[in-house]
């Protein structure tokens, strides 16, 4: 008589620990192995583009804020490039110059999340710790320019709300020299690991072919060795005069495109938004950056589509407009949207403790995916 | 590298009336007009296609255009009675490093759309949200369900602009 | 200890519970500074002070949470095997109490000088596994059930290294009483097992790196016994919540809490036993020295409790440093690597020691 076998059904989350937020995943199990993974997503659903449409264009900037939560300058960014490039109208170079340190400070503030809640999904607890430290300095250097310390809606379409705190230049400095060495620290402690080398290399393969068919961007796309940055691919804001590297997956503990390339090219890229910093920090020209905010925002009838690059990848906008103050449309590419979808395909054969360890690397923001 | 202007020739050339048009009167880029039931094989020779190579879906998204006749509902509010509901595609090649803007509408009654799930696996996602927001359906699509609502949302579709948010869900007060 | 109470009170019912209680009181005094410890160690490894604000430096703080947790809610889930469910904290902690029945403190401090002492606490230490499984299966919850399976595999699977490690030092001490292997130890730390025993000798040159291995295979595997990371995957909060003990709350939450931090002390002790002279000083005594006899027991507790809070820490230390090991990973380090090097140990010192 044969033996009747049954898979188990598993339901990880909306609460738990590992979801990194409020995700639910439906895991069917035979013993530990995953047969299925199905991500239930809409919990956190706001509906910020029917929001969007109620909206003046400015008014929306608050809302951009809260979609990922833990790149909210990037968010800021994102939409008023894309407001600017339908009104076409140009920016202050003092403007550019602090959105692109901003956004480059918030880039390592998303990366310290990401590497310190990954070291967390694998059992380590003490590098969270340190992440979080340092991401507070990143934090501080925020308030003291605009006030907030997460939700900034610094950047406004045509400037930004403040200009500078006269001490910033100097905090940033400081910030930079502090940090470094703590990049080294990090990997001595949680990259190089051999436990955790061996819970993530090998482990959750994204064959590059894929990633590119599912629509991966960002640190995940990268992870599988395409030096794809949109920050090179089509240089928005004034990111053209900036020498920097796009690290990739290289397979150097396992295969290209495993769990830890996706994590170390975010180490990785901490350094090269460093370099950044670097170049833009001492050149940042004088200037008002309230004369090129417009007085009345009512763009031409059209459409447009700025995408930029996110800490999570590439963040797109798509906004029509119907010639009135709000935006007739508001669609949000969001890049932990698409790169989620992807999970089911990277799951299928690994154990249970993999999904966590898969989940992390691509990195989601819940905010983001259900805006 | 091409631009939209070739892009489009060489999609007339092949697909005829199926390619309706380009609207170049934009502040931005131009966008291609196609129609909804032949928008998978334009899109799969988009993909194949060794000149274009087009392999990576940007965007998808639904928008109601708005455009059809408002009328009053019984209960006083106003509703929208036919015109269209239409579909963004926003293409990248990241081979050539060309983009295209796809354009299909389809009539609000029955919106019904290919799918391009088969061209690119990112759509299927994008293609639920659509539904969920628009209630376009696209035929073909493996998984059509709600995917941001409740899976048992019936009072219609959030981002229509003639949506009316319903008194009561599974008996909770919906208005705040 | 318990003749000595008989003689003084001539009533066996009183000796006997003054013996019982004298080990549940200490576990619960070190618990309670365990816990604070552990916090201590893992605020400091993380650039942080830990608690600060309930008495000094927030020694108060874990009686604090005691209070707290005696008073919450008892919560039992609705499907819950309740009868199963109320015993499985009694029976976890149970076991790990009993071990301390065996621990030789000190040699005036034995709650009961049983011959087989090590086989004893070996034996009682496998009741925790069954009341696991009994916490994992009546919570009627996936995530406990996932935990407690894991826990029982994994606890089984390290008792295999651990009593082969065990079966090499008995062989080599020729006694299972933990209160003589101790005192074969005595005087100076060279006399230790670990390096090598009392006798001198070529012998004792050949097992220096022998007794290496084996105390090193001994502190892995009870790691593992006692679910600490890198080995706490039964309890692996990003993957299962708390593993077997989801669904307790309150005081028999409390229970499991406490029979970890008494097992940690439980393992810990007898790694110091076997290897390093349990109650013996390293450098001979102040009370033989002075004269004054009955300091040497209190020496001796003194050093007994150091070396023992010593691998507390050190587990600790590992704790709050390493990530975790995945299921399948667990097996093969065991299986793998310590079970050869154990046997291969066992029969290397087995020849040593008959030659």
């Amino acid at each position: 008589m044969a033996l009747k076998t049954e898979t188990m059904i598993l339901n990880m989350g909306p609460q738990h620990p590992s979801t990194h937020g409020v995700l639910r995943l439906e895991l069917e199990l035979e013993g530990e192995l995953i047969v299925d993974v199905k991500p239930h997503i809409g919990y956190l659903h706001r509906c910020f583009e029917k929001h969007a449409e109620a909206m003046t264009y400015p008014q929306v900037i608050p809302y951009t804020d809260r979609m990922d939560y833990l790149a909210s300058m990037y968010n800021n960014f994102g939409y008023v490039l894309a407001v600017e490039k339908l009104l076409g109208i140009e920016v202050p170079e003092r403007v550019e110059y602090i959105r692109v340190i901003m956004g480059e400070l918030q880039r390592i503030a998303s990366h310290l999340v990401a590497i310190g809640t990954y070291g967390l999904d694998i059992g380590a607890f003490t590098p969270f710790l340190y992440c979080f430290r340092d991401r507070e300095k990143i934090l501080n250097l925020f308030e003291i320019t605009c006030g907030a310390r997460l939700l900034y809606n610094y950047m406004w379409v045509g400037g930004l709300s403040h200009d500078i705190h006269p001490d910033f230049v100097r905090l940033t400095k400081d910030f930079i020299k502090e940090f470094r060495p703590t990049i080294k620290e990090l990997n001595d402690l949680l990259s190089y690991n051999k436990i955790f080398i061996e819970r993530t290399a090998n482990i959750g393969i994204l064959p590059l072919a894929t990633a590119i068919n599912y629509g991966v961007t960002g640190p995940s796309l990268r992870g599988s060795g395409l030096a794809f940055d949109l920050r090179k691919e089509e240089p928005y804001s004034i990111y053209d005069r900036f020498d920097f590297d796009v690290p990739v997956g290289q397979g150097l503990m396992g295969t290209v495109g495993d769990c830890w390339d996706r994590y170390y090219v975010r180490v990785l890229e901490m350094e090269q938004s460093l370099r950044i910093i670097e170049q833009a920090i001492d050149k940042i020209p004088d200037g008002d950056v309230h004369s090129a905010i417009p007085r009345r925002i009512k763009p031409p009838v059209g459409t447009v589509y700025q995408r930029v690059e996110n800490p999570r990848g590439e963040l797109g906008y798509f906004i029509i407009s119907d010639g009135s103050t709000n935006p007739f449309r508001v669609k949000v590419r969001a890049p932990s949207f698409v790169n989620l979808e992807v999970l089911g395909e990277l799951c299928k054969g690994h154990l249970v403790a993999d999904v966590i360890a898969i989940l992390g690397s691509i990195d989601i923001v819940l905010g983001e995916v259900d805006r | 590298m091409k631009t939209p202007d070739e892009i489009f020739d060489i999609l007339k050339n092949n697909f005829n009336d199926d390619v309706i048009g380009i609207e170049k009167e934009q502040p931005t880029e131009p966008i291609i007009f196609v129609n909804p039931s032949a928008i998978n094989k334009v899109c799969l020779f988009l993909r194949d296609n060794e000149e274009l190579k087009f392999d990576s879906l940007m965007n998808l998204s639904g928008v109601d255009d708005a455009n059809g006749e408002k009328v009053k509902d019984n209960d006083g509010s106003e509703i929208i009675k036919g015109g269209t509901l239409s579909v963004y595609y926003h293409l990248y090649s990241i081979k050539y490093k060309h983009k295209i803007t796809l354009k299909t509408s389809t009539s609000r009654e029955e919106p019904r759309v290919e799918s391009v799930e088969s061209v690119w696996k990112t759509a299927n996602w994008h293609e639920r949200e659509a539904y969920d927001m628009f209630g376009i359906i696209f035929n073909n699509h493996p998984d059509l369900r709600r995917i941001l609502m409740p899976y048992d949302w019936e009072a219609g579709y959030p981002l229509r602009k003639d949506y009316k948010n319903p008194e009561f869900y599974q008996g909770m007060k919906v208005p705040y | 200890m318990y003749q000595a109470l008989y003689n003084l009170t001539s009533n066996t019912i009183i000796s006997t519970l003054i013996v019982a209680l004298v080990p549940l009181t200490l576990i619960l005094l070190y618990a309670l500074f365990a816990i604070w410890l552990e916090r201590k160690v893992s605020a400091h490894m993380q650039d942080r002070l830990g608690p600060m604000r309930t008495g000094w430096h927030g020694w108060l703080q874990t009686i604090a949470d005691m209070i707290k947790m005696i008073q919450k809610e008892d919560t039992i889930a609705a499907d819950a095997d309740k009868k199963l469910f109320n015993i499985a904290p009694v029976l976890v902690f149970a076991g790990s109490f009993a071990a301390f029945a065996a621990i030789p403190f000190s040699s005036a401090i034995i709650g009961s000088e049983i011959e087989v002492g090590l086989f004893y606490i070996i034996a009682i230490s496998s009741l925790v596994v069954a009341g696991i499984l009994m916490a994992g299966w009546s919570s009627n919850n996936k995530y406990s059930l996932l935990g407690a399976m894991r826990s029982a595999a994994q606890i089984v699977s390290y008792e295999i290294p651990t009593a082969l490690v065990v079966l090499t030092m008995v062989m080599y001490t020729g006694t299972l009483s933990l209160d003589k292997i101790s005192q074969q130890q005595t005087a100076y730390f060279w006399n230790w097992n670990l390096f090598g025993g009392p006798e001198f000798g070529l012998a004792k040159f050949i097992l220096i790196p022998f007794m290496l291995v084996a105390f090193i295979i001994m502190f892995i595997s009870t790691l593992a016994e006692v679910n600490r990371t890198p080995f706490d995957i039964p309890e692996a909060e990003s993957e299962l919540v708390a593993g077997y003990f989801t669904e307790y709350s309150g005081m028999k939450w409390g229970m499991f809490m406490l029979s970890e931090y008494a097992n940690m002390f439980a393992v810990s002790s007898i790694v110091s036993i076997l290897f390093l002279g349990g109650y013996q000083s390293p450098f001979g005594y102040l009370g033989n020295t002075l004269g004054i006899e009955w300091l040497v027991p209190i020496e001796q507790l003194f050093w007994f409790v150091s070396k023992t809070l010593f691998f507390v820490f050190v587990q600790m230390w590992l704790r709050w440093t390493l990530p975790r090991l995945r299921v399948d990973q667990l097996m093969t380090v065991c299986w793998k690597y310590l079970i050869p090097y154990a046997v291969a140990n066992l029969i290397i010192v087995g020849i040593v020691t008959l030659l």
